[in-house]
């Protein structure tokens, strides 16, 4: 492992990952306490779609999934925000739609790559200088956002409503919500892949709910989570010959159980 | 100016067609203690949206406090109704504190003075030694108080609260509606229920609201209430409902 340290694919591996947790970790918590884990699963799914029109049209992929994974997100908040029953249709219909409208560019673009493969389960060590800006950039965005706008961030998971009456301009925080999520569904991307995109804001932060009792303090383990579970996760797929991405879900599903187990202890003996 | 709410021929809902509220004329002095109870879809969530200014009236006109709804909200302390098994991970103090949103500015932090009022809100509640605790680790009881609390930070003139007593017991309902008594010395309380027999003593005036106010008013005096408590349905006046539909843990 050590002498694999050598290499600059590993040492870009690394950056991201530790750059990827930040993000997952902040909004992975958001995600969670909102419960909106099938709205990220939902944009991360589109964003295939994205990614089959730049190899279709030949422009970046990131750019593509970007685009895509937004203008989801705004459409699944147009569509749910006149009628809130809409919203588990439209997520379904944006995630399916995306990954049939991909595979439809695809086979038009006439191109079977691998770099497709690498998109749908993970690139941890493929990835870019491009893929680490745009991973800095984010980070920066989301701290920023985040720290600024944390009393109305709190309040409006905590009661929309109420917010909403005090004045908090309730659309905007959740607009800036759901655009900071489709952007940290692409980041995650290049992790694990747009499939495991889902558990990677799911589960660091379900965990760190179960041993934290405030937003910020939860959004903190979850970040420290998800980097133990990428590094874990990449120097057990470098040892064993395995995808990275497969091997930090399994590894992060593992770290569940045991949280699971763990807490259904804690509230027998307290 | 001595009326907190009126109403003057409201009708509003949500879907063209289908009010939920009818024709409603209601007129609140400042200062007295109401209690609005109703069936379940009787109107009476309705009713507070209107009053909170979430929805507007179709027809008719609804003052509050003086001015229009969405205007002088900022006056209102509302309590929503509790949700048992919500689960979030926020401190007592943090939610206390979501009452002093609305003098605070975007991208700045809660000043000390904020602080200051959510914890004097906490201690007037008998709440005060929860403050640092997590939400979620306390009982239906204490949870309504720290909302209370959270309205009150605001410095409200009017105070909404939504089925208030759904998920309290008994013992804790009277020393709530203790609390609410001597807060009323200082503001106009409005509650709306759908369980007639926690309407308590204190309350001042009754209005029953099934789309349309059936009864309100001085009818029932605080003697009345209290008699109620034993023989609901025969005290008030309903109309043509059956009477049922208001009888303790109906559910539509």
């Amino acid at each position: 492992m050590i002498d694999a340290l050598g290499y600059t694919f590993m040492q870009n591996a690394l950056i991201v990952s530790v750059l990827g947790s930040i993000a997952c970790g902040i909004i992975g918590t958001l995600v969670t306490v909102n419960r909106m884990s099938a709205f990220a699963g939902s944009i991360a799914h589109a964003s295939f779609g994205g990614l089959g029109l730049a190899y279709l049209a030949g422009f970046d992929p990131l750019l593509g999934a970007t685009g895509v994974a937004v203008a989801s997100a705004a459409g699944i908040a147009v569509i749910s925000s006149r009628k809130r029953e809409r919203t588990d249709t439209a997520m379904a219909t944006m995630w399916a739609t995306g990954m049939a409208a991909g595979l439809v560019f695809i086979k038009l673009s006439g191109t079977y790559s691998a770099d497709l493969m690498s998109w749908l389960f993970g690139s941890l060590l493929a990835v870019s200088a491009s893929d680490i800006t745009f991973a800095i950039i984010l980070d920066i965005v989301i701290l920023l956002v985040i720290t600024g706008l944390y009393k109305e961030f709190l309040s409006v998971s905590f009661d929309q409503e109420f917010s909403m009456l005090q004045g908090v301009p309730t659309s905007l925080i959740r607009g800036l919500f759901l655009i900071l999520t489709a952007l940290t569904a692409v980041l995650l991307m290049k992790i694990t892949g747009l499939i495991m995109v889902i558990a990677m804001l799911s589960i660091p932060a379900a965990i760190a709910l179960m041993f934290t009792g405030s937003l910020w303090k939860m959004m903190l383990l979850a970040s420290i989570l998800a980097a133990l579970f990428n590094l874990a996760g990449l120097s057990l797929a470098w040892m064993l010959d395995l995808p990275p991405g497969a091997v930090i879900i399994l590894i992060a599903a593992f770290a569940y159980v045991v949280s699971l187990i763990i807490e259904r202890i804690r509230s027998e003996t307290a | 100016m001595n009326e907190a709410i009126r109403f003057d021929g409201v009708t509003a809902g949500y879907r063209r067609g289908s009010p939920v509220i009818h024709n409603i004329d209601l007129t609140v002095p400042k200062s007295d203690f109401l209690a609005v109870i109703g069936p379940n879809g009787g109107g009476k969530t309705t009713l507070l949206k209107v009053i909170l200014g979430l929805i507007t009236p179709w027809e008719g006109s609804a003052v509050v406090l003086g001015g229009s709804p969405e205007k002088t909200r900022c006056e209102i302390g509302y309590v929503p109704q509790l949700i048992p098994e919500k689960s979030f991970p926020i401190t007592v103090k943090d939610v206390v504190l979501m009452g002093r949103l609305k003098d605070s500015g975007l991208f700045s932090r809660f000043t000390l003075r904020d602080r200051n009022i959510a914890e004097m809100n906490l201690e007037r509640l008998d709440v005060g030694d929860l403050a640092d605790l997590d939400m979620n680790s306390l009982s239906g009881g204490q949870k309504q108080r720290v909302l209370i609390a959270r309205a009150l930070a605001g410095n409200p003139k009017l105070l909404l609260l939504d089925e208030p007593v759904a998920s309290v017991d008994h013992d804790t309902q009277k020393s709530f509606f203790n609390l609410l008594a001597e807060l009323n010395s200082t503001m106009t309380i409005l509650l709306v229920t759908h369980d007639v027999g926690a309407v308590s003593a204190h309350v001042k005036n009754i209005a029953c609201i099934n789309r349309t106010i059936i009864s309100h008013g001085e009818t029932l005096s605080s003697e009345s209430v209290e008699k109620a408590y034993g023989c609901p349905f025969e005290l008030i006046s309903h109309g043509g409902i059956p009477h049922r539909v208001l009888g303790k843990g109906s559910k539509t």
